[in-house]
């Protein structure tokens, strides 16, 4: 190990170099900018002009600059190393994308301009829908929803709002057991009770469960398609006709789009609502957590349900719908949010579809499914592979492997970052125990991916050569190492305060 | 293809390793019916320079705020973000990173998100802040469900005041669960008697500070009168930058304050994405929704951050969950922290002062001007009442090169003691010029 | 042998005239792992057997506690608060959640005692 390793005065180890908070940098009447004097006036506050200091560090602009990037310099990231994280789609975001979203004309538009002054934003609008119904093969997408849960509790709702306009109250959802979180919480926000539906020996949904719990009193199914085992849901056309036979909606969570883009359309499964996630499929970025977008596709038994507002054709141009009142044939439940959509996401979006275009986004599922394919392939004689294959565009695994060393997936993951990979997604789908579910997507070379499948070969034969302790060490290559998240969670310290409070709050 | 680095004697190996003779095997399980063997009817892939070319053309068919003079506010406030924010931002370190679940490798994330909240919290009056949420009408609509959770009480009353986009978000949240919400009547003229809807049912009243006219009011009996009731009162903000110059929420008593940040850090998008803030008292921090990261130790013993308390998340309580929400705002919120880093304590509260003062420059110009400047407070948002139609009049203006503020029947359609209203608001980024011309054109038109 | 009777929830109850004391088994603070949050209910709630009372949570996982007899809730164990630890520390004892007057003995009576208790946790293996 690090033989030669030593204390240093600062903490810092070379460019691993350690950084306060802001708060701790304080340094009262600095400032990182300068504004003029406000012009001598009578405030018109009312009587409530701030009396007391807020408490907000003064720091000038070459500290914030350089604390900022220290502080970068301890994530990992998609642009820096494999990232391997399942139903995440963490590919390439294009830099491209970057530039258009900071255009003026895109950036610097308020959402409520008069109509005429923001007719590209809108046309651009209508041509990312466009391209997403085309697609989808569905006739209609609902553009607000801010992020995919935020897309399921759009789509869930549109199918509510649907049975009620029938009269048809209906109480339960059917979500299967390897569902993600979001999907019964969203029900459940839906006044929806929730019943798991088991999947069979193969990894997907059993059919002949379904069926068996599917009546009049089921709203909806919300599958997961490709589902979260990594496998295409082959008796999909069944479980619809199922659903549609019993009066429900089909709804699909469609985190997984990008096993399937360009090759299998949504609209022609059946399917009654999907959001896309344009955060996954599409490649605009991340951002350590958000902002995503969510649109939400819709079939023509709930094209009228959608949420406010939308782009139309008018009759001088492009024109938006923000109200119940002005809806034609329609009946929107309400606003998802305060404004039209996730335009800067749009904008990036829409330059990665037509940098792609049909033929190259039919390259990227292809290459995704290849590369996931190559990993089962390359991995199943050294982890234990959880269903057979082919996959899709991510691969899942169980702990089987692990059974008898004293690892565990989580001490496998943390080994993995020291070899400079992000670990894989853990513990989900809860179907398989210990799972570790990887998803490579197309924008990882083969020499990339080889070097992957070595390195875990390399990690799984120590594994089974007894080096447990060394696994339950891992992390030390890493600015932190394992942190302590019982404390953390026990006496929540969720922000910071001076000294002098955190000496008093201790007592 | 640019992006897709696989040549076609890499994906011949790859399909030798896998062992079948094309990738159309590996969507065996795909129906032969729906498995599509040609590409969709849309054009084909493109060059770098083709695609800048059509958006750029797209991006120029709009008028960019900052090419006029332009007032626009109602829950939307134009402001400068230091060049230092977007360069920081973009550091690919943050900007393609994924939810910092691995904390070892994500400290970053994690002490700006802690740093955030801090700031949020500071400046909010409020113990505690979530890492960010959708934005602030999404907030607000989730502060209602945390109203109810805390107080187990289903109903809600929403203030005239409150911007009309975030009482429709909320009323949508809220719409399939069993809870009453009493919508006020658009408070136009500042008189609004919300202490007296309080009942025994009520789980929040929740108000809007500046209002959607731009006043100002002390939120303390409010407060005290929810408070007597067993009610929390929620206080929503569209303008951050006004903490800067008001006493906080905090200081008033409210138990939730449900905010849109994106004043500071980020530009105006169109209406997205945008930054929810949500902060609230300590002995609530349970009840709330969204992502925390904390402060702990490692196992050297160093402080470090992580995400906690998410067994209140979706996916661990699945149904039971606080909330539905699952991605945040986090590049925003990045953007707000350098902004608000930037400022300090002196430029944060200069910045708000700058936005006032100009604010009160206007309102007496338009006064001078003849205009019925209907607000005693405000902010940096006021409303003036015109006389004739609202809407047909800010699109002649635009026509003239002049964005003049938003009419309030863009937000309340088919109100006729609204129509002739206009929302107005100057922050620093107007120029004396510009209020010249505003003037000048509404003495005109009005 | 203890006093204690125990659920197939994991719970256990202790009997004092008519107030039964509840908290969960060893075996399931083993199960959760690292306590670190109890929620509990409000004195004076009245709580059916089986319906939810509690919740505790551990880092990775929150589950629901159950009332194993019905009645009324006349005490909860603040301690928790501050030291949600001694769920793990001392969960027969210290770490008890809540006290509640009973309304049908005969619930406790149909529990399991100690050794029963003890052949059905190993029989989940």
């Amino acid at each position: 190990m690090e033989s030669d390793a030593f204390e240093t005065h600062t903490g810092n180890r070379g460019l691993r170099l350690e950084e306060p908070l802001i708060f701790e940098q304080d340094a009262a009447g600095r400032s990182g900018v300068d504004l003029p004097d406000p012009p001598p006036v009578q405030n018109r506050l009312g009587g409530l002009e701030r009396d007391t200091s807020i408490g907000l560090p003064g720091l000038s602009e070459p500290q914030v600059v350089r604390h900022y990037t220290r502080l970068s310099q301890k994530n990992y990231a998609i642009d820096a190393g494999f990232y391997p994280l399942g139903s995440c789609t963490m590919k390439h975001n294009p830099r491209l994308n970057e530039k258009m979203a900071r255009l003026p004309g895109f950036a610097d538009l308020h959402p409520l301009q008069p109509e005429a002054t923001v007719q590209g934003a809108l046309k651009l609008i209508d041509t990312l829908a466009h391209w997403i119904k085309t697609l989808t093969g569905m006739p209609a997408v609902a553009m607000s929803p801010a992020a995919g849960a935020h897309g399921e509790l759009c789509g869930l709702m549109s199918a509510r709002a649907a049975l009620e306009a029938r009269g048809d109250a209906r109480k339960r959802v059917l979500v299967p057991d390897s569902a993600h979180g979001t999907n019964p919480a969203t029900a459940a926000l839906c006044g929806y009770s929730v019943e798991a539906i088991p999947l069979n020996d193969r990894g997907r949904v059993d059919l002949g469960a379904l069926k068996a719990a599917l009546d009049g009193d089921v709203a909806a199914f919300m599958l997961t398609n490709p589902n979260t085992c990594g496998l295409f849901e082959d008796e999909i056309l069944e479980q619809s006709q199922a659903v549609h036979d019993a009066g429900a909606f089909f709804y699909c969570d469609g985190a997984n789009f990008n096993a399937i883009v360009g090759r299998v359309r949504p609209g022609d499964l059946g399917i009654d609502c999907m959001h896309l996630n344009l955060h996954k499929t599409f490649s605009t970025p991340h951002g350590g957590g958000g902002p995503g977008s969510g649109p939400v596709v819709l079939s023509d038994a709930l094209a009228a349900f959608a949420p406010l507002p939308w782009v139309v054709h008018g009759a001088g141009g492009f024109e938006l719908v923000e109200h119940a009142g002005d809806a034609v044939k329609a009946a929107p439940y309400g606003r998802m949010k305060a404004f039209h959509g996730q335009m800067g996401m749009f904008v990036r979006a829409l330059a990665y579809m037509m940098s792609h275009g049909a033929d190259g986004l039919r390259q990227v599922s292809s290459d995704a499914v290849l590369n996931a394919n190559y990993l089962l392939a390359e991995l199943s004689g050294v982890l234990s592979l959880a269903y057979d294959g082919p996959c899709m565009h991510e691969v899942l695994f169980d702990d089987g492997f692990l059974k008898g060393t004293d690892v565990t997936t989580l001490d496998f993951a943390k080994a993995m970052i020291d070899e400079g990979f992000h670990p894989m997604t853990m513990y989900f789908p809860l179907v398989v125990h210990g799972a570790l579910l990887m998803e490579p997507t197309e924008t990882e070379s083969r020499e990339s991916l080889d070097q992957f499948v070595d390195a875990m070969r390399h990690l799984a034969a120590r594994a089974k050569a007894g080096e447990a302790a060394a696994f339950q060490n891992a992390p030390v290559y890493t600015p932190r190492r394992r942190l302590d998240e019982t404390a953390a969670a026990r006496r929540p310290v969720l922000r910071w305060r001076p000294e002098a409070i955190r000496g008093e709050a201790a007592e | 293809m640019r992006y897709l680095p696989l040549t076609d004697a890499d994906r011949q190996h790859m399909l030798g390793a896998i062992g079948v003779p094309s990738v159309d095997d590996l969507f065996r399980d795909v129906p032969d019916s729906v498995h599509l063997k040609e590409p969709v009817d849309l054009p084909f892939h493109q060059g770098e320079l083709e695609v800048e070319r059509t958006l750029t053309g797209l991006a120029a068919e709009n008028i960019a705020a900052g090419s006029v003079p332009f007032f626009l506010g109602a829950g939307a406030y134009r402001h400068h973000v230091p060049a230092a924010v977007d360069h920081l931002i973009q550091r690919g370190e943050f900007l393609t990173s994924y939810t910092p679940y691995q904390p070892e490798v994500s400290q970053g994330t994690l002490q700006y998100l802690f740093e955030f909240q801090t700031q949020v919290a500071l400046i909010t009056g409020m113990d505690v802040a979530n890492a960010s949420m959708y934005d602030g009408a999404t907030s607000c609509a989730e502060a209602a469900l945390m109203a109810r959770r805390v107080t187990r009480r289903s109903d809600v009353v929403l203030s005239g005041g409150l911007h009309p986009h975030y009482t429709e978000t909320t009323e949508t949240l809220l719409k399939f669960i069993d809870s009453t919400i009493e919508v006020m009547p658009p408070d136009v003229a500042g008189e609004e008697d919300i202490g007296s809807r309080i009942g025994d049912g009520t789980a929040c009243v929740i108000v809007q500070y500046p209002d959607m006219f731009g006043r100002v009011r002390d939120l303390q009996p409010i407060a005290d009168a929810c408070h007597d009731s067993g009610a929390l009162l929620v206080v929503v903000m569209n303008e951050v930058v006004a903490l800067g110059a008001l006493k906080a929420p905090g200081d008033m008593g409210a138990d939730i304050v449900a905010a849109e940040g994106r004043s500071l850090g980020n530009p105006l998008n169109f209406g997205g994405p945008y930054l929810g803030l949500f902060a609230t008292r300590e002995k609530y921090v349970r009840q709330m929704p969204g992502r925390l990261a904390g402060e702990t130790v490692d196992v050297d013993g160093k402080r470090g951050w992580v995400l906690t308390l998410s067994t209140r998340e979706q996916h661990i309580r699945r149904e039971k969950a606080t909330s539905n929400i699952c991605t945040n705002s986090g590049l925003c919120a990045l953007a707000f922290t350098i902004h608000l880093s930037l400022l300090g304590e002196e430029g944060f509260r200069r910045l708000a002062a700058l936005n006032h003062a100009k604010t009160v420059q206007l309102a007496d110009r338009l006064a001078d001007a003849g205009l019925d400047v209907l607000n005693d407070t405000f902010f940096n948002e006021l409303t003036v009442r015109l006389g004739c139609p609202a809407g047909p009049l800010v699109d002649r203006l635009a026509a003239d090169g002049i964005l003049a503020g938003v009419p309030v029947s863009r937000l309340l359609p088919g109100n006729e003691a609204v129509a002739d209203l206009l929302l107005v608001s100057a922050t620093e980024t107007v120029t004396d010029d510009d209020m010249t011309r505003l003037c000048a054109a509404l003495k005109e038109a009005a | 042998m203890s006093d204690l009777r125990y659920s197939k929830e994991h719970e256990w109850v202790r009997l004092e005239g008519d107030v039964a004391t509840v908290g969960i088994s060893d075996f399931a603070q083993a199960q959760l792992g690292d306590v670190v949050f109890v929620e509990l209910p409000e004195p004076g709630r009245q709580v059916e057997q089986n319906g939810d009372a509690c919740v505790v949570e551990s880092v990775k996982a929150a589950s629901e506690v159950y009332a194993p007899v019905s009645g009324e809730i006349v005490e909860v164990n603040s301690a928790l608060e501050e030291d949600p630890e001694l769920v793990n520390q001392a969960p027969t004892g210290a770490g008890w959640f809540m006290k509640i007057r009973i309304s049908d003995p005969s619930q406790v009576e149909a529990m399991m005692d100690e050794a029963a208790y003890e052949a059905f946790t190993a029989s989940q293996g």
